[in-house]
């Protein structure tokens, strides 16, 4: 009996640590230097934490607030008796884990003092109480003078229910990115503009008869996340004229899903025109990347972060740097399916998202943090992080200042962002969100259209309810 | 590794009389000295056990109004595990991936090496050894970057061996590359506990069974495998459930192409937290208990009924 006993034991043993890895989901493994001693001696300690890192991922970013933003701060907070410590908590991964290390964080009353968050996550953010309303965190951020700089289209991409939780940090725009020297190869226009999808078909027909070319990259598949929705599915679909969400109803099985899913299909399984196995790799948009950097593929559908911080060619800036990118890569906007059919008859679409960075409600130094948070918003704060890539920033200001200087964002500025469409700000949108992408997934590995939007339009309504699906 | 060795004295003394109080402690001192481990046994293990309970009962998520006002669901979370198809299909894929690579493979591939080297000794037998251990000895992320470059679809190892370029083993046969990963991976250790379970048959009566002549499947039938029976019971109890909870396979294909090796612990995961379901992952982890319990009573029901 003492056997079954300590075998019993062993079993349990083995299987606790199943129950610990399941129970001990929120097992903060972060240090919590804002909590640390210092404090005591009258140093106030705050900390910022930001998806970027010198040597990777956003390394521009991560360059201005180790070199720039805290000693500035610091030197300034100084200036008025204050002994401030900013520490930088740098991250480098994939978006969709980034988001679930700070939602942890924050479920067990940790995490930085400020923190950057992807715009379309506020709304689950505030709904779980991990953030509040930035006058609940704080009395000072009602007077910011820098409100006044922000239009109120580009502040909602940091609200929610009419409540501002952050400071947007911007926009951005998609486009259509070609490689020129490919299209010249293939006896293209090296100033392309498609006006439908085509036109895009056929540029990807000319270019597959260059040997070892993937002619065009739209991403798919739920291993690249967000990425398939805002680069991919969304601008499809806006350039059908169905909207993702209106009238308090979520597009199901609609028109507008069957013409961009039947697009996934003529792209990746009909005329092989784009590479269905890369859509599956576990590194995929990454691959992408480097793959359109080294002149493997011809056409590839971005943001404006490609430009600015993929293929960039200043030192350590760009992941996939590409040299000569000022020569080679072109960019157009995204045509509609036909011209005139995108959403409000449209020609051209694109979609916009935005970052943003909010206060840590459990934070000891809300103040402090504040004053930070207002301090990277900062007309010079803007200019100083210009200095390592441009970006449209939030403030009409800055970007009346800057943006002069760069063609391409200018392009986005001026010809992009007037066609845009935002995500619905809703809380349930990274859920229905992940649906679209399992629905480009299953066509480009070979479930037939009408099967993967069925699948959609059912999970969806297990999403949102069935009464908040409209279909046609 | 010693403890494993030992058991079998262990089995074989279990019918000897005990005398009630070996060490002399008394029952408050024997309490005393025991009450810290249980301490920290109920902590980490009973409570989060509990809590895992709890929390399958209820439709917390990592974020959206359920993280904030968490409300109890009942047995809703399991009636949907039962009813998704995703449910099932990696419970499948679970037991695909137990059976050929815990089951079969490790221990078939374990037990032929530890015959084949029984009689090997002096250095083969240690390079030999210290190969196998060096899989077993290196770190999880490490083995799945290894086998990342090796498998590579751009200029990875395998293909630019078998000049097959642009190959993408990872997608194109997802499972058969855990299965044969897991395998790797897991064979030191039943290679080990198979060399000592061999060098522990009784020499006599292998050499009776040869001068009756027993051929070598024949010795290997009668004598070897009822002498470490325990041994093989209990390898198999542990590669099982190894393999039932592992995580690694995670590291290589992130449960995809589409699903397909997304085997229970990595469902799990990505339910509960890329997912942010955590009540209906806790609903799931208790499943996955469960059916762990079930594997180590069948086992040692099995190891009873032939003793």
């Amino acid at each position: 009996m003492k056997s079954t006993i300590r075998r019993v034991a062993t079993g349990a043993a083995l299987m606790g640590m199943v129950a610990l890895s399941a129970a001990c989901s929120t097992g903060p493994d972060n240090e919590d230097p804002a909590t640390g001693e210092s404090a005591s001696q009258g140093t106030q300690a705050i900390t910022l934490t930001s998806n970027a890192i010198v040597g990777g991922k956003n390394a521009a970013e991560a360059e201005w607030i180790d070199e720039w933003l805290i000693p500035e701060f610091t030197k300034m907070q100084k200036d008025k008796g204050v002994d401030a410590s900013v520490k930088f908590e740098p991250q480098g991964v994939d978006d969709e884990d980034y988001k679930t290390k700070v939602a942890l964080d924050l479920s067990s009353g940790k995490g930085s003092d400020v923190i950057s968050l992807d715009g379309i996550w506020i709304g689950e953010f505030a709904q779980a109480d991990y953030i509040k309303p930035l006058d609940e965190v704080t009395d000072m951020a009602a007077d910011w003078d820098g409100w006044s700089q922000i239009p109120d289209a580009v502040q909602g991409a940091a609200s929610f229910e009419d409540q501002r939780y952050g400071i947007p940090q911007g926009s951005d725009g998609r486009v259509i990115y070609y490689n020129k020297t490919l299209f010249e190869e293939a006896g293209l226009p090296s100033d392309w503009q498609p006006t439908s999808w085509d036109e895009i078909l056929d540029a990807g027909r000319a270019l597959k008869k260059i040997d070892g070319v993937v002619p065009i990259q739209l991403n798919a598949g739920t291993a690249m996340g967000e990425a398939t929705s805002m680069q991919g599915l969304l601008p499809m679909l806006m350039g059908t004229g169905q909207r993702l969400w209106e009238d308090g109803k979520w597009a199901g099985e609609t028109q507008g899903l069957t013409d961009v899913l039947n697009l996934y299909k003529t792209i990746y399984v009909d005329e092989g025109l784009g590479d269905p196995i890369l859509q599956q790799e576990a590194a995929g948009r990454d691959t992408s990347f480097s793959e359109f950097a080294a002149g493997n593929i011809a056409i590839l559908l971005e943001g404006d972060y490609f430009w600015r911080s993929v293929i960039n060619p200043a030192e350590g800036v760009g992941t996939a740097p590409m040299e000569d990118r000022d020569e080679v890569v072109g960019y157009a906007k995204i045509p509609s399916m036909t011209a005139g059919s995108g959403i409000e008859g449209q020609d051209f679409v694109s979609m916009s998202g935005g970052a943003a960075r909010v206060l840590n409600p459990n934070s000891e130094n809300a103040d402090l943090a504040w004053e930070l948070l207002a301090f990277m918003n900062s007309p010079e704060a803007f200019e100083a992080r210009a200095a390592g890539t441009l970006s449209i920033s939030p403030r009409d200001d800055v970007n009346e200042e800057l943006l002069k200087s760069d063609p391409m964002l200018t392009f986005v500025s001026e010809e992009v962002l007037p066609v845009t469409a935002y995500r619905p700000g809703l809380a349930e949108y990274p859920e229905v969100s992940l649906s679209l992408q399992q629905a480009t997934l299953d066509v480009v590995s070979g479930t037939s259209v009408e099967e993967a939007s069925k699948k959609y339009a059912d999970d969806l309504g297990g999403i949102v309810g069935a009464d908040a699906v409209m279909s046609n | 590794m010693s403890t494993l060795t030992e058991s079998p004295p262990v089995t074989r003394t279990r019918h000897r009389r005990r005398a009630d109080d070996v060490a002399g402690l008394g029952a408050r001192r024997a309490i005393a000295f025991v009450g810290p481990a249980l301490l920290v046994i109920a902590l980490f293990l009973l409570f989060p056990a509990i809590w895992t309970v709890y929390l399958g009962l209820t439709n917390y998520r990592l974020t959206g109004l359920a993280a904030a006002n968490t409300s109890f669901v009942g047995l809703e979370n399991y009636a949907s595990a039962f009813t998704d198809p995703s449910f099932w299909n990696s419970l499948r894929l679970t037991v695909v991936f137990v059976g050929a690579s815990g089951v079969l493979g490790q221990t078939l591939l374990g037990f032929t090496l530890a015959w084949s080297l029984r009689r090997v000794t002096g250095w083969a037998r240690s390079t030999l050894e210290a190969l196998v251990l060096a899989a077993w000895v290196i770190p999880g992320s490490v083995h799945a970057f290894l086998w990342i470059a090796l498998l590579d679809r751009r200029g990875g190892t395998l293909n630019t061996i078998l000049n097959t370029p642009g190959k993408a083993w990872l997608i194109d046969n997802p499972m058969t590359v855990i299965v044969l990963f897991n395998i790797w991976v897991g064979t030191a250790f039943s290679m080990q506990l198979f060399s000592s379970a061999l060098s522990a048959v009784p020499p006599s009566q292998l050499e009776s069974a040869r001068m009756a002549g027993a051929a070598g499947w024949q010795q290997l039938r009668d004598v070897v495998i009822p002498n470490i029976r325990g041994h093989i019971l209990t390898n198999t109890l542990m590669i099982t459930l190894w393999t039932f909870n592992t995580f690694t396979p995670y590291l290589l294909t992130a449960g995809g192409p589409n699903g397909k090796t997304e085997i229970l612990s990595v469902y799990i995961y990505q339910t509960a937290i890329p997912g942010g379901q955590l009540g209906f992952g806790a609903a799931l982890s208790m499943i996955m208990l469960i059916i762990n319990l079930f594997i180590a009573l069948m086992y040692m029901r099995v190891g009873r009924s032939k003793k």
